[in-house]
This record gives C-alpha cells, structure tokens and sequence, in this order.
C-alpha cells in the first residue's frame, strides 16, 4: 500500500532538478554509475549520474567513525561509521528509537558521542559546541522564536554572526522569496498555517548557507497533500543551493522521493546503506525488504547455486529459481523475496516453459482504484500477494474470492534472502 | 441551549456572591461614614480618607510594606525562576526529589512555624531585626510560589525552540536572555505579582521577624483593630480592595484580548492559506 505510485513519481522532478542546476550533472558525469545486476541493465526506473560513493577516491564530507552513544543503560547508537558526501541528500530512515535523531543530533552538537568521532570537512567537530559548527538543523517542531515575526525569525541565524544590516536585509528577502512567504514578512509565528510556518523554519535553518543541513521529520506536521509537494521542493531547494542534505524519517515514501541515498537502521546500526532503487529492488535482508515497501517473502531451503541462478526449495511453491550471483550452501535457509507488483496473476494455466509458476485459491482482493491487490493462498498455507494495475475500466472476468488463480514471477524479479 | 433562570438559580448565586461581597461592600460602605463610630451610618464624608493620609503611623506603614514588597518579590522571582528552571531542565540530577521537596515545602508549612524558625535563626546568629528580616523571610516563601508559577509554564515550553537559537549561532547565555525570558516573561510577570500580594499580605511571618522601625501595614491594621475598628482602618482597606481590583481586572483583559487577537490572526492564517491549496 505504501509503495504505490512512488516509482513513477520519482522520475520527473529529479529531471526537472538537474535542469535547474546543470553544473551538478556536470560534476558528477565523471563518477561511475551505480552498480547493476547485469551490465546491460540498471536498477530500478530512475538514472542518476550523482554517484560519488561509488568513486573510491571521493572523501566523505560528513563521516560518523564508530559512534556508540549511550542513555544510561540504553545503547541509541551502536558503533556505527557513516559517510555522507558533499551535496548528497541522505536519508536516515528507520522506526522510533533506532537512534536516527540520535545521530543527527549529535551532528548538530546536542549530544555528544560516548564514544568515536564526527568528521566535517576533515575536521573532528566533537569538542565544538552547537552554536559554532557550520551547520544548521531545521526541527521537527519548527521550534520557530514565537515572540519575532517571520523576518526576524530568519535574520536570527545571520544577527548572531554580526552580519552587516544591509546584507541581512537582503538575504532575508531573498530567502523569503525563496519560500515564497513575502507577503508574511512582518507575521508572528502563530498567524500563520502549519505549511507556512514549516516554510519559515526551513528559510530560517538555511539563511545562514550552512555547508550541511540537518532536517528532523520535516514535514511530519503536514498532511498528506502538502506534504508530497513540499518533497519536491525540498529537493529542488537542494539542487539549488548545493548544499549537503542530511534528514531523518520514518517515512519510507519521503526518503524513497527525496534522497540520493537511505540508510536504513534498526536498534543504534545501519542495516542498508544505499540509493532507493537499489534499497528496493536489492534488501540485503528480510528486515530491509519488509521494511522498505510491501514484499513475499517465501521460505525454503537452497537447493542449487550455479552459473548465477539460485534454486530454492519451497513447501509452498515447490522449486523456484531466481538469476543471482549469491554465495550460499546447498541445504542453507533462504527466503525469495518477491515485490507484489512483479507478480503476475492470471486464471489460465501460463505456458508449460514459464518459470517460477505458483497456484492458490485467492483468499483477499484488495481494490484501489489504481491497484488492486491479490492475496492468494497457496497449498501450504502461506500467503503471496500479487498487484495488479487496473488499466482498462471493465474487465471482461474479474478475479473473484475463492477463485484457483496462477501466479508467475521473472527469475529477474525476486532476490534470495539469506537473513 | 438557554434554559432562563430559575427561581433556585437565581437564589443560589445572590446568596453566593452575597456571602463573600457584603463584608467587604460594608467596609467600603462605612468608609464613607461621617461619624467616628463604625456600625452607626451618619452621613456620606470622605473626611477619614484625608485623615488617614495625615496619619503617619500608618503611612510610614504602607510605605514599609510596599517597599518589602517590591524587593522581596523581585528577588524572589530571580529565585524562583532559577529554581524552576533547574527542575524542569536538568532533568534527574543528583538529589532532585529532595531538591523540588524543599522548594515547595514553604507552601504548606504552617506561616507560624515559618516564622517562628526564621525567628531563631535570626535570633542564633544575631542579626538585628527590622526592615532587611522582613525582607529576607518574604523571599523564603514566596520564593517557591513564582518556582511553581513558571515551572508550569517551561514544563509546556519547547526546549527545541532554545536548541534552535543554539543552533543558528547563538551562545547558552544569549539565548536565555533573548529567547527564552522573553517567551516565559508573562509567567515570571506573574511570579512576581503573586509574591508581591502575598508579601502585601502577609501578618504571620512579618510579625514574627519584624523589628523596631520596619512595621508593615498588616501588622499596623492589625495592632490598631485591637483597640477598636476606626474608620481609618475602612479607608485603608478600601484603598487597598480597590489597588487590589484594577491590578486583576486590568490583567484579566489584556489577557482576554491577546486571545481574541490571537484567535483572530490564527483565522487569518488559515484564510491566507486556503488559495494556496486550491
């Protein structure tokens, strides 16, 4: 449910961005592109050219190296090494209290590391208190100064700099134009709407051109609409300024449509460091892949490993192969991981030679006018989804509960989990 | 839905506000009185009211007593304010419980043993009573009524909104003074004010650590009641019942206004807002 609709969403604004800031695409044309499961084909739907992980000369503009935070007995962050690059939108995703705030917290200089160090710029920023590092944090609460109006909210930053009168002036114009709020110049904070006040504390936190940006659930407040738009915003901000964009979220969608790179944590460690399409289309474990999107996850045994094809051995679905170049044991524990909408359902019987056919009575159907979601129950009792667009309005015989349905999935669709 | 009002309701509110207005309506009432003796209406004068400012017992009275006031509940908001932000912000220090007991004991001991003990202590280590004891024994009980006052008010403040100053360059101290006084100054203002009636107020302890030459008004009223009420005393007690009532009724409408113009601006906001959606 959550995953829908965001693979094509991703495609248009991140054109639209590199337009409005060619030099970026320029840049990073030299980087090598992203790895792929085969050489003729790339991961998932969206190119990008902005890879500078993948460069093993590039120098982390942001490193974490083996921070372990503790709250008494409570372990937030456990021994983790990050690298984010300059100008890379990085996202930290993960569900509350694996330690995200955590980690952006200690960059912005509100907590300090019981153990390891960060890395700005080369330089160790452990000992430097929060109002002198170079970076600028935008709050989950906005945290807007209820007793300034909007201009001296975002003048606030650049008044504590001794920033000439004139400049500041300046800069707050061209901010508040940025954010398209001028008009409310002369507000306070409460006469404002949520969406207003989430663009002030966003001008506020950047007026200061900070080299890196911290954003705490930005738009956690807004609805559901707004907050899809304002994520394209954020990101077209981005490109513009050319500013290093570290957020925290635990919105799977946000960081899937925003972010360059996710990194997924659970319990103070990363799990996955890598870009969406590679996050979705390769989780290196089950908890990625449950946790990004919706997925089938199919136990079974290994049964062969050759020539990158797996086989494994399922009580649901009998022998399943899936075109992998993966390190296993015969007679290990696996499970195939299958995405809803890379599941075909039919109610003929596929041609004798395709591969990876299943077949089960269809217990569930979810419909969402866009979509409709099959949940179909196999022989030995496990469910498996599959997604269906609805491209034409009538459907000469709609699937129906109870009905003996055929599903099928490409060898290049699912990957095989081993943890 | 308007029900009217009955003949019970109606009673039950007359004789309400009659049980706590009428004594007071009576000793503004026979402040106006021409004769000397209080129960016995001869006359509307306003003659005990330029007697009393000729009186200088009880000038020189009110005149201490403001001034143990003023410094008493300015020095104990400082306090106070300080005591509060120590247990809202630092969290679980070493000793906090027996930290936030001691603050807020002072509100439930009894004003005798307070100034009984406060007393002692003056007596103990030979401190000469008077203006300065007063002052000081103020302060100790007042003090944790503006820690309670502001304490409620920084529990709903959001720390963020300080880390954001932080944030965007400004040093701990700095933020305190133009960030967060200014937000939290409504709920000191009204610290202070409180501390301030209560030293008004105050007989028990006054009474207690007081010296020659530093007799507060309370005090004043009460030694002149012993030997009769006089109409002086009236007059004193309405001034004070009508400082009393502007000081509240002002306070309660600037309050009501700031609400109306807040709810106002929020309307506002939600209209401007609206196009933008569409």
């Amino acid at each position: 449910m959550a995953t829908k609709g965001t693979a094509a969403k991703k495609a248009a604004p991140r054109k639209a961005a590199a337009k409005a800031a060619p030099q970026k695409t320029a840049a990073r044309a030299k980087a090598k592109p992203e790895i792929s499961a085969e050489k003729s084909k790339m991961v998932g739907s969206v190119r990008r050219s902005f890879a500078p992980w993948t460069d093993p000369d590039a120098k982390p503009f942001i490193l974490y190296e083996n921070i372990t935070k503790r709250f008494g007995d409570f372990t937030a962050v456990d021994d983790l090494t990050l690298g984010i690059y300059e100008r890379e939108f990085f996202s930290l995703l993960g569900g509350s209290g694996c330690g995200k705030t955590t980690l952006l917290r200690m960059l912005a200089g509100f907590e300090t590391p019981t153990e390891g160090r960060i890395l700005l710029d080369g330089q160790d920023i452990s000992k430097i208190p929060p109002y002198k590092r170079p970076v600028n944090m935008m709050f989950q609460s906005y945290a807007l100064f209820p007793h300034m109006t909007v201009a001296d909210n975002i003048a606030f930053g650049l008044k504590q700099d001794k920033m000439p009168k004139g400049e500041i002036a300046d800069r707050v114009d061209e901010m508040l134009k940025l954010v398209k709020l001028e008009q409310f110049k002369s507000r306070k904070p409460h006469m404002l709407s949520g969406g207003q006040r989430q663009r002030v504390a966003l001008a506020r936190s950047i007026a200061k051109r900070p080299k890196v940006l911290l954003l705490d659930e930005p738009l956690g407040a807004l609805d559901k609409k707004l907050r899809e738009q304002t994520q394209f915003e954020l990101i077209d901000l981005q490109q513009q300024l050319g500013l290093t964009f570290q957020i925290v979220t635990h919105d799977q969608e946000e960081a899937m449509t925003v972010s360059d790179r996710i990194a997924v944590m659970n319990q103070g460690k990363i799990i996955q460091v890598s870009t969406p399409a590679e996050m979705y289309e390769y989780p290196n474990s089950r908890f990625v892949a449950d946790f990004i999107g919706d997925i089938n996850l199919i136990e079974g045994t290994i049964s062969s490993v050759s020539g990158g094809k797996v086989t494994v051995e399922t009580a649901d679905a009998g022998k399943l192969v899936v075109n992998q170049d993966l390190k296993a044991d015969k007679g290990q524990t696996a499970w195939i991981a299958i995405r809803p909408e890379k599941v075909s359902i039919g109610l003929k019987k596929p041609a004798a030679r395709t591969a990876n056919v299943m077949s089960g009575e269809v217990w569930d159907i979810g419909y969402l006018g866009d979509v409709s979601t099959y949940h179909v129950k196999m022989p030995a009792g496990g469910i498996v989804k599959a997604l269906q667009t609805n491209a034409t309005r009538l459907v000469e015989r709609p699937i129906t509960w109870e009905d003996q349905a055929w599903l099928s999935f490409s060898p290049d669709g699912a990957v095989v989990l081993l943890s | 839905m308007n029900r009217g009002a009955s003949w019970f309701n109606v009673t039950s509110v007359v004789l309400g506000f009659a049980f706590l207005y009428l004594p007071i309506l009576i000793l503004i009432i026979f402040s106006f009185n021409e004769s000397r003796l209080v129960t016995v209406w001869a006359g509307f004068s306003t003659k005990w009211y330029v007697e009393l400012f000729r009186n200088e017992g009880l000038m020189n009275a009110a005149w201490v007593t403001a001034r143990v006031a003023f410094v008493s509940a300015s020095i104990a908001t400082v306090l106070g304010t300080l005591a509060a932000i120590a247990l809202v912000r630092f969290g679980r220090f070493h000793g906090r419980t027996l930290f936030s007991g001691m603050v807020y004991a002072p509100l439930v001991m009894p004003e005798v043993i307070t100034g009984l003990s406060l007393l002692l202590l003056f007596v103990a280590i030979n401190f000469d009573r008077g203006f300065w004891t007063v002052v000081i024994a103020h302060i100790t009980f007042s003090m944790c009524f503006v820690a309670v006052v502001v304490q409620s008010r920084l529990v709903t403040f959001d720390a963020s909104v300080e880390e954001a100053a932080m944030d965007l360059g400004c040093p701990p101290a700095k933020t305190f003074f133009i960030i967060t006084l200014p937000i939290i100054l409504p709920a000191v203002i009204s610290g202070w004010m409180l501390a301030f009636t209560l030293s008004l107020d105050d007989l028990v302890i006054a009474s207690f650590t007081t010296g020659p030459g530093a007799t507060t008004l309370p005090m004043k009223i009460y030694s002149q009641v012993r030997l009769g009420v006089t109409p002086e005393i009236n007059a004193v007690c309405t001034i004070l019942i009508a400082l009393v009532t502007i000081g509240v009724v002002s306070a309660s409408l600037v309050t009501k206004r700031q609400e109306v113009e807040r709810k106002r601006a929020e309307a506002a906001a939600v209209r401007a807002d609206e196009p933008e959606l569409a």
